[in-house]
């Protein structure tokens, strides 16, 4: 009897979840991203690119691409984004004070004997696209604000996210560093979805 | 070969272009005053301009130098550092210091008057085993005139 029970709750449970999300099946891989196909089965197209966002915002809220997109003026290190060893500081143009740029130690590449990371014009993000601690819907609102987002249109954003040398690092981290999830070449097809969808931000309580 | 002009002395060094800057400083040109601190980037020891930019050389492949300006500690020409550190008897050990008055001369390049705020962020990166810190800062600021 009880297991009867147990069976029919989940029945009920999972069939409620179907008819009110209308949203595909997360991949089974966490570092994986949807395909933006699969997101054609959400009718609405507003909820459509509210989902595409969300999505997106697994890479942006990854440590991996987080870490450079800190709250305050100090960078992240890690998975656990603990606080950056040496002590540095963003500076006035986000590379760092002078005697401790970022280049000091970070070049244009990854050194795997020292496990520095590098890419081209390693910096990092200015305090206005602070990512670090936010949700998913602050970073929407920030990213389509040309007074936050340094002016970029959306073609720009998309291009950004889709081709940026730096942004690549997120997927080419080195060291044995787990990449941001699934590929920049799926990153920016989602981007691209979301803007052909009307760029909607996902509400504040979404994750 | 890879050309390097160390303190304005040209040198053509038949190595790895992957090398540590570090190893070619201290190994293949005799100039030991750059130290091997953790090989990391993580303590400054090692600490040398390019360009007049502060890099950590232990990091630093010789690929990245070819062609540019290494200034180490023993091609300083910031005397006016040097005496202060001398005047206040900045060292304790001593082995940090030529990471730390390479960096100091890269901040008073750019800010010839620092505050104190301002060289406790330049300075965060150079560690000393020894806390010789209000030491280092007193001794930037005299350099940088300040009383």
């Amino acid at each position: 009897m009880r297991a009867l029970l147990l069976l029919l709750t989940a029945s009920c449970a999972s069939g409620k979840t179907a008819a009110v999300d209308e949203k595909p099946p997360p991949p089974q891989d966490s570092r994986a991203l949807r395909d933006v196909a699969s997101f054609t089965s959400i009718g609405d197209r507003s909820e459509r690119s509210r989902a595409l966002f969300l999505e997106a915002s697994r890479v942006f809220l990854h440590p991996r691409c987080a870490n450079c997109h800190p709250s305050g003026d100090v960078p992240a290190q890690g998975i656990d984004m603990h606080r950056h060893e040496p002590p540095v500081v963003r500076g006035e143009n986000d590379r760092g004070v002078p005697g401790m740029r970022c280049t000091s130690c970070h070049q244009d590449h990854n050194l795997e004997l020292a496990k520095v990371p590098g890419a081209l014009v390693w910096h990092l993000a200015p305090i206005e696209m602070a990512w670090a601690g936010k949700s998913p819907h602050v970073i929407c609102e920030q990213m389509k604000d040309p007074a936050r987002n340094r002016h970029r249109t959306l073609a720009e954003i998309v291009e950004h996210n889709a081709h940026d040398k730096l942004v690549a690092w997120g997927w080419n981290p080195g060291h044995g560093r787990e990449p941001a999830p699934g590929t920049q070449e799926q990153l920016g097809r989602i981007v691209q979805a979301w803007v052909e969808t009307g760029a909607e931000c996902p509400p504040e309580v979404a994750r | 070969m890879i050309r390097l002009n160390v303190n304005g002395q040209a040198h053509e060094l038949d190595a790895d272009p992957e090398m540590p800057l570090l190893w070619a400083l201290r190994d293949l040109l005799g100039l030991t005053g750059t130290k091997y601190g953790c090989g990391q980037a993580l303590c400054g020891a090692c600490t040398v301009h390019l360009d007049g930019e502060a890099v950590r050389s232990c990091v630093t492949p010789l690929s990245r130098a070819a062609d540019r300006k290494v200034t180490t500690i023993e091609g300083l020409a910031n005397t006016a550092l040097q005496d202060a550190w001398c005047d206040l008897a900045v060292p304790q050990c001593g082995f940090c210091q030529a990471g730390q008055l390479v960096t100091a001369a890269a901040l008073l390049a750019e800010v010839p008057q620092p505050s104190d705020e301002q060289i406790d962020r330049s300075m965060a990166g150079n560690l000393c085993r020894c806390g010789t810190y209000s030491r280092i800062r007193a001794a930037i600021k005299r350099a940088a005139g300040a009383k």
